[in-house]
């Protein structure tokens, strides 16, 4: 997936003489995770450069660079580092084109999750915030040839877009067409299944695989979806399958408390509320921090969690 | 130190203008090149801004408008400013630079529309090179700077400022700006308007250092200059941004002034200041003193004076006309209108099921 991100960005620098790319250790480095290696080398220090070590202002100049006329896609070096930025996102990347008409075609990349065995502030899960905010659009892909994509779309597209990498899905390998185009907005059916729906995204959807996986040799179907998108939610997807399973069961890494799962749920309560047969389980982060490394297994969802709650489910009626 | 930048002497040609308390010379004074009908329209446009400031003020309280922050006293810096500046070069404002709104031409009836609630910025700002009021303190400056990195990445030689209060100077956006524009030697004037208060919070308890001073340790200049000055603030501005322009990198401003009014019309001033403050600083009003040394260079009679305050008068009047003849935007277009340029189906039904319920009722 690593490769697929750059590829991606490689592919948008090329075409687009307006994109930029910068961050911390983004140039020289190539950035921690090596996502933007060679691309300095290949576009030149005025297109992709490293900034000084300031969230806020990195998110601030991209606005200035936007109303410029620039693409800037700038990272934030890991998700826990969002939250200086916080401000600039929330009150202006969100808010700029409502108050003045002036679009905002900024991509802001972002490694979330957790499973790297990190100390704290490397593995959280800060979608629900930004998802929660108006004028933003939330992105997560979940696969290589999805991140190309979709990355290729954030881009492309003139409204902000916060772009949630699962960092611990980095390594996933697999073929990609770079033809192939995916909007934003739409999810997919990762896995098609019969008896419950396991809504995930990001890094929680290789997990919902591996229990559709499992579910099997048990005679249990799990159909999978990949949201993709946050925000815009693509609902009909979702109800689609409902209409076959009537049972659901959404993961995230992020604490389920106030989390994007209860989006999820309301959504399917307000328009799917006849198609339940079963109370919808919500996986996710405890409501406490994120723990220290060695506990972090016990914290975020896995195989287990998803195929008790597919039982209680497929308990009821 | 080799890596550390040393501001020289040689790079700051604003500092020779003035003298080390921040006066403009003399010399400079006489040698800045405006014509008599430039220095009166300097006088004409501080006079206009501050009897619309006035305005807007009875506005509120007769209930056209919902909130007002009045700039009485900073006529001085709004008007130098946008006079020395070129009018393709972008000014990142706070939320009190209404009066430099009005010199970029922006109609005061169109921008009154942020304070009478019916838009959250009712301009373009690329129409005007300046950008919407912004209310997070600070949070503008990093966008200013941000569009003059983008101004050196195309070889352009305009030039940016942007502009906020004494408070502002506390705030982490900027420092991470100033530092931005120093690395980047962003071609942008940083320009201070300490007026003494932050809403109630006086100077000494806001900082306890120079803010012209912190600029070295940017790695460019500074000075602090009397912001009472018209001609002073247009002689500095002027010499800064051309150094920006011919790629010497940003200067920073601060501007004294004094916030002769309440932070906004919610503010009462009388709780944490005494007026014999106010009385200090009325005798270095912008406007008098500046009308007084256009007396002194025979520049402005009776008859001038009169046909300027004239055509001020009718200016406001036509202000107020407009403005309460403003039609607001539908519902459903303010609300949902310009969030998003590629809004998704659901947002377009939120928009729709809001619109017939509106009918509907």
């Amino acid at each position: 997936m690593a490769k697929a991100i750059n590829l991606s960005l490689r592919d948008a620098l090329a075409r687009d003489e307006d994109v930029l790319i910068f961050g911390e250790d983004v140039g020289t480095l190539g950035g921690v995770f090596r996502i933007t290696d060679g691309l300095q080398k290949a576009f030149g220090p005025e297109r992709v450069f490293d900034t000084p070590l300031a969230e806020s202002a990195i998110i601030g100049v991209s606005i200035g660079l936007a109303i410029r006329g620039f693409k800037p896609v700038p990272e934030i070096q890991f998700d826990g580092f969002i939250y200086p930025a916080f401000d600039q996102i929330v009150s202006h990347v969100a808010k700029y084109r409502n108050r003045t008409g002036v679009s905002m075609p900024i991509t802001i990349r972002v490694p979330f999750g957790g499973h790297i065995g990190a100390v704290e502030h490397h593995s959280e899960s800060p979608e629900a915030y930004f998802a929660h905010t108006a004028g933003l659009k939330v992105v997560a892909p979940a696969t290589p040839g999805d991140a190309y994509a979709l990355l290729q779309s954030s881009i492309n597209d003139p409204d902000p877009v916060i772009f949630f990498e699962p960092k611990a899905r980095y390594y996933l390998k697999e073929e990609i067409d770079t033809r192939t185009e995916v909007p934003i907005g739409l999810a997919r059916v990762a896995r098609e299944g019969s008896g419950v729906t396991v809504i995930a995204y990001g890094p929680t959807v290789s997990v919902a695989l591996d229990a559709a996986k499992a579910a099997e040799k048990e005679n249990i179907s799990l159909e999978v979806i990949d949201l993709r998108t946050l925000s815009p939610l693509d609902m009909q997807t979702i109800l689609t399958s409902l209409r076959k399973t009537h049972r659901a069961i959404v993961v995230h890494e992020a604490p389920v408390f106030g989390g994007f799962g209860g989006e999820i749920v309301a959504r399917i309560a307000d328009d799917g509320f006849d198609l339940l047969e079963a109370p919808i389980a919500r996986i996710g982060g405890m409501n406490a921090p994120y723990p220290p490394a060695r506990y972090e297994k016990l914290y975020l969802p896995d195989v287990d969690r998803i195929l008790e709650a597919a039982d209680v489910a497929l308990a009821y009626g | 130190m080799a890596d550390v930048v040393q501001v020289a002497p040689a790079d700051d040609p604003v500092r020779p203008l003035f003298s080390p308390t921040g006066e403009l010379t003399a010399e400079a004074r006489s040698s800045l090149g405006l014509s008599p009908d430039a220095l009166r329209d300097l006088y004409h446009k501080m006079v206009w801004i501050r009897r619309t400031d006035q305005e807007a003020l009875n506005l509120q309280r007769q209930g056209e408008l919902g909130l007002w922050g009045p700039y009485q006293g900073q006529e001085a810096i709004h008007v130098g400013t946008v006079a020395a500046l070129r009018p393709t070069d972008w000014i990142f404002p706070s939320y009190r630079e209404f009066g430099m709104g009005m010199c970029r031409g922006i109609d005061p009836a169109e921008m009154l529309k942020l304070f009478r609630g019916v838009s959250h910025g009712p301009w373009d700002p690329r129409q005007y090179h300046f950008a919407p009021l912004v209310i997070p303190v600070a949070s503008q400056v990093p966008h200013g700077v941000g569009y003059a990195m983008g101004s050196r990445f195309k070889h352009s030689d305009d030039v940016v400022l942007t502009t906020f209060g004494d408070g502002a100077t506390s705030k982490g956006d900027w420092h991470e700006a100033m530092n931005f524009a120093g690395v980047f030697q962003a071609p942008v004037i940083f320009l201070c308007q300490n007026n003494r208060w932050a809403i109630s919070v006086p100077l000494a308890k806001q900082t306890a250092g120079s803010i012209a001073e912190r600029a070295q340790g940017y790695g460019f200049p500074g000075i602090r200059i009397d912001g009472n000055d018209v001609l002073g603030v247009f002689a500095a501005i002027r010499s800064a941004g051309e150094r920006a322009r011919q790629g010497g990198g940003p200067y920073l401003i601060e501007a004294m002034t004094y916030r002769m009014g309440p932070h906004t019309t919610s503010d009462d001033p009388t709780r944490y200041r005494a007026n014999s403050e106010l009385e200090h600083w009325s005798t270095k009003d912008p406007i008098p003193r500046f009308r007084q040394w256009l007396e002194s260079q025979g520049l402005l009679n009776e008859a001038a004076l009169a046909a300027i305050n004239r055509e001020v008068e009718v200016a406001v009047e036509a202000t107020r006309n407009r403005l309460r003849a403003t039609a607001a935007p539908a519902p459903g277009e303010a609300i949902f209108g310009r969030v998003y340029q590629h809004p998704s189906d659901s947002f377009l039904e939120e928009r729709e099921e809001f619109e017939s319920s509106l009918e509907s009722n």
